[in-house]
């Protein structure tokens, strides 16, 4: 559809600031978007890099020493001297049991009362046993590794101690690239950037929009001589720079407060930045324009932007060990491309291949949105 | 009084249940977040391509390889032939891990030195590429031992046993905590966007000048909100108990006597905001600031011990972290009313501290 409004064109320009003005006002005059802008995502960010941490300082273990041999107190002696545990001595399994039922310990070591005697006969047969609490999958598998790891230390050091031959051993040198002391926050703040962005792009677009539909504004600028374009834009572009200033507060406090580095460029970031917030604000106006009622809208933010960027993109929760179904949903989600991109940018820096690849995905993802509102829009007109 | 709260409850359930936007929102996110958590929620490690740069070519190090290569944890190997191609693989996450076997591996293990072998990782998951070595170091482990055979060095076995979840299952994790936060959801929303919502109408106005006190008004909106709540909170469980078996273990009593307290104290706080908020938009971001931090904390995403000690004690105050506790306690642990009571009493005191202030800004706003 192609019509020509050659009396207009010249005050396009001039149409569009007076546009943007006013929805800049609307924001600036708004506690809450105030908050939403600048307040929450710092408090988020905090929360991010504090609350959600895979490494344990010192997991709490139980001990039950069944056995008071020298040879079991040897072993408790390491336990103890290691830095990765925080033991708790009892000598009942039923008393140890319970306190992990209540979470007080995550897993305990039984060693049962014949250990030394078991530990002195050749091929010597399972003298300790490990109770985990499967209720937290992730902790369970780190008490294994863990008392695993010190188990089979203390077996090298009694061997060296007794002049034992030295067996055939392997040993597993691990090398953490990009972040070598393997600390989780380095990749779980800059992927928390992305909930954040995505909290700014969609959920305040889809509110603010719904209530200019619920008021009846949005007929009243629709009637104006307004063009689709302009009226687009003029959403857009104000919100645009609440993102962007935003992201830079994020990147900024993320790396001079958290401290985690950032070895990317700042050009590449501005600019993926600017491709995820057109696929997050285009979302956001798509869903106030469908539904046109604020609490509607904002429940289908939720939904539709909010949890999948939380669960579906990869920035907590392993895409690869996902179901072959989800993971194809997964490709859809554009979340999921930010958090790749920001986790390579902050930690391995400009790989290009991985870069590119989410800037296409996100372009097309901008585009399609964006698209979508404008074709929306138009309808609801004719 | 009884018949008057009880004609607001029904105006309420009207409200919510009248058009077919708002029952869908009412049940669509939660069967949405059933089919796709426990899938996705998964800190898992599955399915993940191991990088190999074998500088031996001995029989050692391809026996190991063969063993290597049948672990769940990886479905693909792929072969590196130089250090650029490490370096490719893991920059471009095309590997989660490189195993890299100095020449001489083989040689050396058969003459009883010790030998190491270099695992490189990618620091971007470096959860799951820490499970990942553990899985690495467990094949490593057994393989050592079957090639030793029956000696006297031999480490004696290690037996572990999880409790409450024998094979680690996350979805035995997941569904309890959905349980916690579905409630969560559907509570403020029910509370304080139906406030706000009636602020913006207009219609709020027409409550005040209706024979309703305020304290009749907070009651009217807090018992829809433990209706739909609880219906929400018996489909998960439902479901989590017949779809995804996982064992329902202690008393439905404790753990319903539970959830009426842990709703009481979001209600409360939905009060709260709701009466501090004048239109929806505020009232949705209100509900948004407390929800989030509130879930990020709860230890579902990960473990509450984790966090530094000033946040735990904060953390005290969230009530979604009690809760989950409970919930886990009952549904896994089949843990007893002594045990409950550890995290219920904190319960009780927010929902009695959440209620009296949002009864307080209630009669200061409208008197």
């Amino acid at each position: 559809m192609i019509r020509t409004h050659p009396q207009l064109s010249g005050g396009s320009l001039r149409r569009l600031g007076a546009l943007c003005r006013k929805e800049t006002l609307q924001i600036v005059r708004d506690p809450s978007s105030n908050l939403i802008a600048f307040v929450l995502p710092i408090v988020m960010l905090f929360i991010f890099g504090y609350g959600i941490n895979f490494d344990t300082s010192a997991l709490k273990v139980g001990l039950v020493l069944e056995d008071i041999s020298p040879e079991a107190r040897h072993f408790a002696e390491s336990l103890y001297g290691s830095p990765y545990l925080d033991v708790l001595t009892g000598s009942d399994r039923a008393a140890m049991g319970q306190a992990l039922t209540e979470g007080r310990v995550r897993g305990f070591i039984v060693i049962s009362p014949d250990f030394a005697e078991k530990l002195k006969r050749p091929g010597g047969e399972a003298p300790v046993l490990v109770i985990t609490d499967g209720a937290e999958p992730n902790t369970a598998n780190f008490v294994e590794n863990y008392l695993k790891g010190a188990w089979e230390l203390w077996h090298l050091q009694r061997a060296a101690e007794q002049g034992l031959p030295p067996k055939a051993s392997v040993i597993l040198e691990p090398r953490f690239w990009f972040n070598p002391t393997a600390e989780s926050r380095h990749y779980l703040i800059p992927g928390s950037i992305t909930i954040i962005m995505t909290v700014i792009g969609a959920l305040l677009t889809s509110l603010v929009v719904a209530r200019e539909w619920e008021r009846g504004t949005m007929e009243a600028l629709l009637a104006s001589p307004v063009r689709r374009a302009e009226l687009l834009l003029s959403k857009l572009l104000p919100y645009y720079a609440l993102g962007i200033i935003s992201l830079l507060i994020c990147v900024g406090v993320a790396v001079f407060l958290l401290k985690v580095p950032f070895r990317g460029s700042v050009l590449v970031l501005w600019l993926i930045g600017s491709l995820f917030l057109g696929s997050a604000l285009g979302m956001g106006l798509l869903l106030s324009t469908a539904s046109r009622n604020q609490f509607n809208a904002a429940q289908a933010a939720l939904n539709a932007a909010f949890l999948p960027a939380m669960i579906l993109s990869g920035f907590i929760f392993e895409i690869r060990s996902m179901p072959a179904v989800i993971r194809g949903i997964t490709y859809l989600i554009p979340a999921r491309y930010f958090v790749t991109a920001m986790q390579t940018l902050f930690q391995a820096g400009n790989v290009w291949p991985v870069l590119i690849h989410s800037m296409i995905f996100l372009i097309v993802a901008s585009g399609l949105f964006i698209g979508l509102t404008a074709v929306k829009t138009r309808r609801t007109l004719e | 009084m009884v018949y008057r709260i009880l004609t607001l409850i029904i105006k309420e359930l009207c409200a919510l249940l009248q058009d077919r936007q708002g029952r869908m929102l009412l049940i669509g996110p939660v069967l949405l977040q059933l089919a796709v958590f426990p899938f996705a929620a998964t800190l898992e490690v599955k399915n993940n391509t191991l990088g190999i740069f074998n500088e031996d070519g001995g029989s050692e190090s391809v026996e190991l390889l063969q063993r290597l290569s049948r672990a769940k944890a990886f479905t693909r190997v792929q072969h590196l032939h130089s250090d650029a191609e490490v370096r490719r693989a893991i920059d471009r996450q095309e590997a989660l891990l490189v195993l890299r076997f100095p020449s001489e591996f083989s040689r050396n293990l058969a003459a009883n030195r010790t030998v190491s072998i270099q695992a490189i990782l990618d620091g971007r998951r470096s959860n799951s590429a820490q499970i990942a070595l553990g899985y690495v170091r467990q094949i490593l482990d057994s393989y050592l031992e079957d090639r030793q055979g029956w000696s006297a060095t031999r480490t004696p076995e290690f037996v572990v046993r999880h409790w409450f979840n024998p094979n680690l299952e996350y979805v035995r994790h997941i569904i309890p905590s959905l349980v916690a936060i579905i409630t969560t959801i559907s509570t403020l929303v029910v509370t304080s966007l139906s406030i706000a919502r009636e602020r913006e109408q207009g219609t709020f106005d027409q409550l005040l000048v209706s024979p309703l006190t305020p304290g009749m008004i907070m009651v009217g909106k807090t018992i829809p909100a433990l209706l739909v709540a609880a219906f929400q909170a018996t489909i998960i469980l439902t479901a989590g108990i017949f779809l995804y078996r996982i064992p329902f273990q202690g008393s439905v009593v404790l753990l319903y006597g539970s959830m009426f307290f842990y709703i009481l104290a979001l209600a409360g706080i939905g009060l709260l905001i709701s009466s501090i908020c004048s239109t929806q938009q505020q009232a949705f971001l209100g509900v948004f600031s407390f929800m989030m931090p509130a879930v990020l904390l709860s230890g579902f995403p990960s473990p509450v011990e984790n966090m530094p000690l000033w946040l735990r004690h904060l953390d005290w105050l969230n009530p979604l972290q009690h809760f989950i506790i409970i919930v886990k306690g009952v549904f896994l642990k089949d843990a007893g009313f002594p045990v409950l009571l550890r995290a219920l009493w904190p319960l009780i005191l927010i929902a009695g501290m959440t209620l009296t202030a949002a009864d307080w800004m209630f009669r200061r706003r409208l008197g």
